[in-house]
């Protein structure tokens, strides 16, 4: 387990993405792909009303429709609701007040959108037709969407157990020690932020196939999701009351997930209940764009008052924030777990903060449930904290980079326990900040940036009519999330472990197959595994094969999200390979004739010390270990191996980004000039993923900052339904994107890694938001809201230019600033 | 995203679509490309009872001068056709608005006669051909041809003059003596493509260019505004006889919006988009102003 080894090998190695060959020519698997004999088709009645009550369903005439096979209703459905498996852990207060969707709804419905009742029918058609013929009486009901006000006196009620629409009040940090910093600081900011609700998007809608085998009482189900595995205990423990060996999960080729596919929907049980009610026929459901809009979990929501205090010369003393976090209308599956652990535990970001404080309010909303989007708490918090060195450097009179560079966690800190930070496992480790060193990140991107010339560049913009701004965000992520005795321990964990699996298996032919426990959705790993596996064992890339997403024949696994595949999966998969090196190693002691002791091992080659002609190959140990013929005493035939890896601890990718736009006078439209990352991500197995991983997610994070908005109307009906009202990032806005790296490597796992799945989406938010400010400073505009649109930034602008305030939402604690005046205004 | 059940018929020639059409009337709606019927009728918003198929008529595809000068822009040609095709990209104005539509794959198989015969309030061919003062030439069965002005075709959101029974053949595009220069400024929303507002100009000296005379024929067309494109008169009226000076622009722009009722939605309220019909006008004007000459 060397890391010299490694990094001879495939390893660090920009190869490009084995399994691209079969995805990008359109020979992909996915759930609309699986074809089954006597296939049946479902569709889903939705809710209209976003709060209503059912009087009663007609089901009569959509029976007797053409090819109507069953229509199901939620009375008919036995199932336990889902489970919600992330309560908001640790503190005191109003303790989650839980309401979980059913298979279908039979308490009446909390959102536009949300499963009243099913039709299966022979095709897709006949099923979308007879949908429409099922007959509901609805009582609507008065909605609220917005979080903060559905907690106040007066608002509509969606549940009884939930008072004031509460799930959750949750804090954590020092309350008395935060507000006495604040109080005796010299400088205090506040701000209103909100944190819009986002659509992931993944190019893949969701979609089940759900087949019920009555010969042996098992059901099998083709699912687009993140996590076959524990769908499976999930489906089997808390919902269906079926043993958990009696359900088989499989994911198939998975066209992107965001995180929208790791929760448990109310399709599964939905296709298996129908499959069983057809006496085993197969049912497929596949989810259209607009459904997927309406009911598929949306991101983000947060209402947040930030107080951030410190000292003029830019020390931070204590950030104190409260949020509302809009968890919909009925609880994801660890939709509490985002807005607490994964946010208000991160709030202090790369800065050595010495007070923090943060509370946190659930709150149901008639609204489709909210659970982890790319990133998942991370990129709300560092928004709010990227936003709050902006915000203070600005009342101060301090540039910006210089305010972030005083208050870094300096890298002799290292290992670093945050004071609201991830808290301590059973046992008394902590969970610490693994390693760092933020400020060579921030040099890199300011150089690359040209920051030096910034007012220059202002200036020059300002003859063409045009307003320029930069922005930075230096973040910092939580990835890898582990251990399993923290998550138990802090009692903020999704009442599961977070351990990883990987069995090896070396057949005859010298051919090696990987199981693995988790669970692509287009992350290449089946190329990254296989660069590992090949390495670990000194055989080419191509003779390893990943295989992955079947609970039947892959060891048990915690799937894929929180960037933790490569810090936990990859972990389990090296040491199954040091597991058949092992065992390798003893039989070459046999074949050669020596002793184990005088076994060196060098790629594929085991050989006698001082003796390199006296060797045998892994493949040639293979052949002969598998045939057996010859095996000693004692040793079982065969290289197959399996591991669990629990790691000691979480990943902490880092970086700084830098985005530099032009504002339109005339118009408020934003041009996105040029983007820099500078990240470090530990050691990179893949460079050409990572820097795709880097790409996709900072498009996604300029998306939200510029025009992604899931936006309802105050009666509940999602306004941006369609892709015709909801803006998603196109090629053409964006500029080539300039990435470079440092390289801080992680020493909690024996690659080095830290995981980059979302911190392209976690950083660029926050640099492209500061940058818009930026650019309007000189209207005396503080801060706007997101999406900065044309529209909310020219109205901005225009309310500035008639001298009002013109600072959406801002308040000032020392009055000194948010004065409205143009300052630059032609 | 499944539409409901419809009949369908395809037409091989202009003869047989009107037959279909005297036969089906309301019930039936035409299809061309289908890029914007389609994604309708997979929402249910749109449900007919019929798809009469129009889409393989050659006699309705090309462009072709006529002997008056005339652009003749046959009702099928397709947006990819016209970017193709030099007759039409030497108008400025639709070399302007062409390669915004959409993408490529809409551009391939959306047809100009669809666009205008759809009558998307914020679509851009509309405003274009308004004001290149187009003429749309229409057949039935029963009535034979006849010519719409194009500002009378449009009569509100997704409502047209046609009828019925009649199909719409033809897009003819004047071609006046003199000196002209146009253009087309759309501020986009970031969503659909279309336009929160755009604007085509039309300016032009009827005697020829001469760096010292007047305007005398100004054509102001706006989409993505009100509940139909139109044409600015209030605009047209206050720039006529000028030199269009920046000054004259600037203070007539605004009534580019008067008389109308402005839309506002989600993306843009009423004034952000009363404000930005102003600067798309001001922008197409001074750019038709700089081609006046070319």
């Amino acid at each position: 387990m060397t890391t010299e080894a490694i990094r001879e090998g495939v390893v660090g190695q920009p190869i490009k993405r084995v399994e691209d060959r079969r995805l990008i020519t359109g020979r992909g698997r996915y759930v609309d792909d699986i074809q089954l004999p006597g296939l049946a088709y479902m569709a889903i009645l939705r809710s209209p009303y976003a709060h209503a009550n059912i009087k009663s369903i007609d089901i009569e005439v959509a029976k007797s429709m053409p090819g109507v096979l069953d229509v199901i209703v939620g009375a008919d459905v036995p199932y336990n609701p889902l489970p919600m498996a992330w309560p908001a852990g640790g503190s005191a207060g109003i303790q989650n007040n839980v309401s979980t969707p059913r298979a279908l709804a039979t308490d009446g419905v909390k959102w536009n959108g949300e499963g009243v009742a099913a039709v299966v029918a022979e095709t897709a058609e006949q099923a979308a037709d007879a949908v429409e013929a099922i007959l509901v009486d609805w009582e609507p009901l008065p909605t609220v969407v917005d979080a903060e006000k559905a907690t106040q006196p007066g608002a509509p009620q969606l549940h009884s157990t939930a008072p004031n629409n509460i799930v959750f009040e949750w804090s954590v940090g020092d309350r008395d020690g935060t507000a006495k910093a604040i109080d005796a600081a010299e400088v205090v900011v506040k701000q209103r932020l909100v944190n819009q609700r986002l659509i992931p998007n993944p190019m893949e809608t969701r979609g089940d196939v759900g087949m019920y085998s009555p010969g042996t009482d098992e059901y099998t189900i083709w699912m687009s999701s993140q996590t076959p595995h524990i769908q499976r205990l999930l489906l089997a423990a808390f919902v269906m009351g079926v043993p958990e060996h009696k359900i088989r999960c499989i994911s198939p080729d998975v066209g992107g997930a965001f995180g929208t596919k790791i929760f448990c929907y109310p399709d599964y049980p939905l296709v298996l209940l129908a499959s069983k009610r057809l006496n085993g026929r197969p049912v497929k459901w596949i989810e259209g764009r607009r459904e997927n809009y309406q009911s598929t979990i949306h991101g983000r929501d947060h209402i947040t008052y930030l107080e951030i205090a410190g000292k003029k010369d830019g020390t931070i003393d204590a950030v104190r924030v409260k949020t509302y976090a809009n968890l919909g209308g009925r609880l994801s599956t660890i939709g509490p777990g985002i807005p607490t652990t994964l946010y208000a535990r991160v709030l202090s970001g790369c800065y050595k903060i010495p007070k923090v404080y943060a509370e946190v309010v659930g709150v149901y909303t008639n609204t489709v449930f909210v659970d982890a989007y790319r990133g998942a708490g991370r990129p709300e918090a560092t928004y709010v904290i990227e936003r709050a060195m902006d915000l203070f450097a600005a009342e101060i009179g301090m540039d910006r980079a210089e305010i972030r560079r005083r208050n870094f966690i300096p890298p002799d800190a290292f290992p670093y326990e945050n004071p609201s930070g991830l808290g301590t496992a059973s046992g008394g480790a902590k969970i610490y900040i693994d390693s760092g060193n933020y400020e060579p990140a921030l040099d890199k991107a300011l150089a690359t940036a040209g920051y030096a010339n910034l007012a220059t560049s202002k200036a020059e913009a300002r003859r063409r009519g045009k307003y320029l701004g930069m922005g930075l965000s230096t973040y910092i992520e939580v990835c890898g999330v582990a251990p399993s005795k923290w998550i138990g321990a802090v009692g903020e964990g999704w009442g599961a472990a977070m351990w990883e699996s990987a069995n090896i298996r070396v057949h005859l032919t010298g051919k090696v197959v990987a199981t693995v426990g988790t669970q692509p959705q287009g992350q290449g790993h089946e190329t990254t595994y296989a660069q590992v596996v090949a390495d670990e064992l000194g055989v080419p890339m191509e003779d390893v094969i990943v295989q992955h997403s079947d609970t039947q024949g892959t060891p048990f696994g915690y799937g894929s999200y929180g960037s933790r595949t490569s810090s936990v999966g990859m972990t389990a998969a090296i040491k199954a390979a040091g597991k058949i090196k092992d065992k390798a190693k003893r039989y070459a002691a046999h074949m050669l004739e020596a002793s184990v002791e005088d076994i060196e091992v060098n790629g594929a080659d085991y050989f006698v010390r001082g003796s390199p002609e006296k060797k045998k190959t892994i493949q040639e140990i293979a052949f002969a270990l598998d045939l057996a013929f010859d095996a000693p005493e004692g040793m079982e035939p065969y290289l197959d191996e399996t591991a669990y890896h629990d790691t000691p601890n979480c990943t902490w990718p880092f970086g700084t980004h830098i985005a530099i736009v032009e504002i339109d006078e005339a118009t408020g439209e934003v041009d996105l000039l040029r983007y820099i990352a500078v990240d470090d991500v530990g050691k990179k197995i893949n460079p050409l993923i990572v820097d795709g991983q880097l790409h996709g997610g900072i498009a996604q994070g300029v998306g939200q900052a510029l025009w992604e908005a899931a936006i309802y109307g105050e009666d509940g009906t999602l306004q941006s339904g369609s892709m015709l009202d909801y803006a998603l990032p196109r090629a053409e806005w964006l500029p080539a994107f300039e990435l470079d790296e440092t390289v801080t490597p992680s020493p909690v796992n024996p690659l080095g890694v830290k995981g980059v799945g979302e911190a392209g989406a976690i950083a660029s938010t926050a640099a492209v938001a500061n940058a818009v400010n930026d650019a309007l400073a000189p209207f005396g505009i503080r801060h706007l809201d997101m999406p900065l649109s044309a529209a909310r930034i020219w109205a901005a602008m225009q309310a500035a230019g008639k001298g009002s305030s013109g600072s959406n939402g801002s308040s000032s604690s020392n009055g000194s600033n948010g004065s409205g005046g143009k300052e630059a205004q032609a | 995203m499944i539409p409901a059940a419809f009949d369908y018929s395809r037409a091989s020639t202009v003869d047989e679509a009107l037959a279909l059409l005297m036969e089906h009337g309301a019930d039936a709606k035409l299809i061309a490309g289908g890029q914007s019927l389609l994604p309708y009728m997979k929402l249910r918003l749109a449900r007919p009872d019929r798809l009469i198929d129009i889409g393989r008529i050659d006699s309705l595809r090309g462009v072709r001068a006529l002997p008056d000068g005339r652009l003749a822009i046959g009702a099928l040609t397709t947006y990819a056709q016209l970017l193709d095709e030099p007759k039409v990209m030497g108008l400025a104005l639709l070399a302007d608005a062409l390669p915004r539509i959409a993408d490529v794959q809409v551009r391939n198989r959306g047809t100009i006669g669809g666009a205008i015969a759809h009558a998307d309030p914020a679509a851009d061919i509309p405003a274009v051909l308004l004001a290149l003062d187009a003429e749309v030439v229409a057949r039935s069965a029963h009535h034979g041809e006849r010519t719409i002005p194009i500002g009378e075709f449009f009569e509100g959101a997704f409502s047209t003059a046609l009828t019925p029974d009649e199909l719409l053949t033809e897009i003819r595009v004047p071609s006046p003596s003199g000196s002209y220069g146009s253009a087309y400024r759309m501020l986009e929303q970031p969503a659909s493509g279309f336009a929160i507002a755009g604007v085509a100009a039309v300016i032009g000296q009827t005697g020829g260019f001469s760096a010292d005379a007047p305007i005398d024929d100004v054509r102001v067309a706006v989409t993505g505004v009100g509940e139909r494109p139109y044409r600015a008169a209030a605009v047209e009226d206050a720039l006529r006889g000028t030199k269009l000076g920046s000054a004259a622009i600037g203070n007539a722009v605004g009534a580019i919006t008067d008389g109308v009722e402005v839309q506002g939605d989600i993306h843009a309220d009423v004034a952000y988009r009363t404000a930005m019909a102003g600067v798309m006008a001001r922008r197409a004007l001074e750019a038709a102003r700089e081609r006046l000459n070319e």
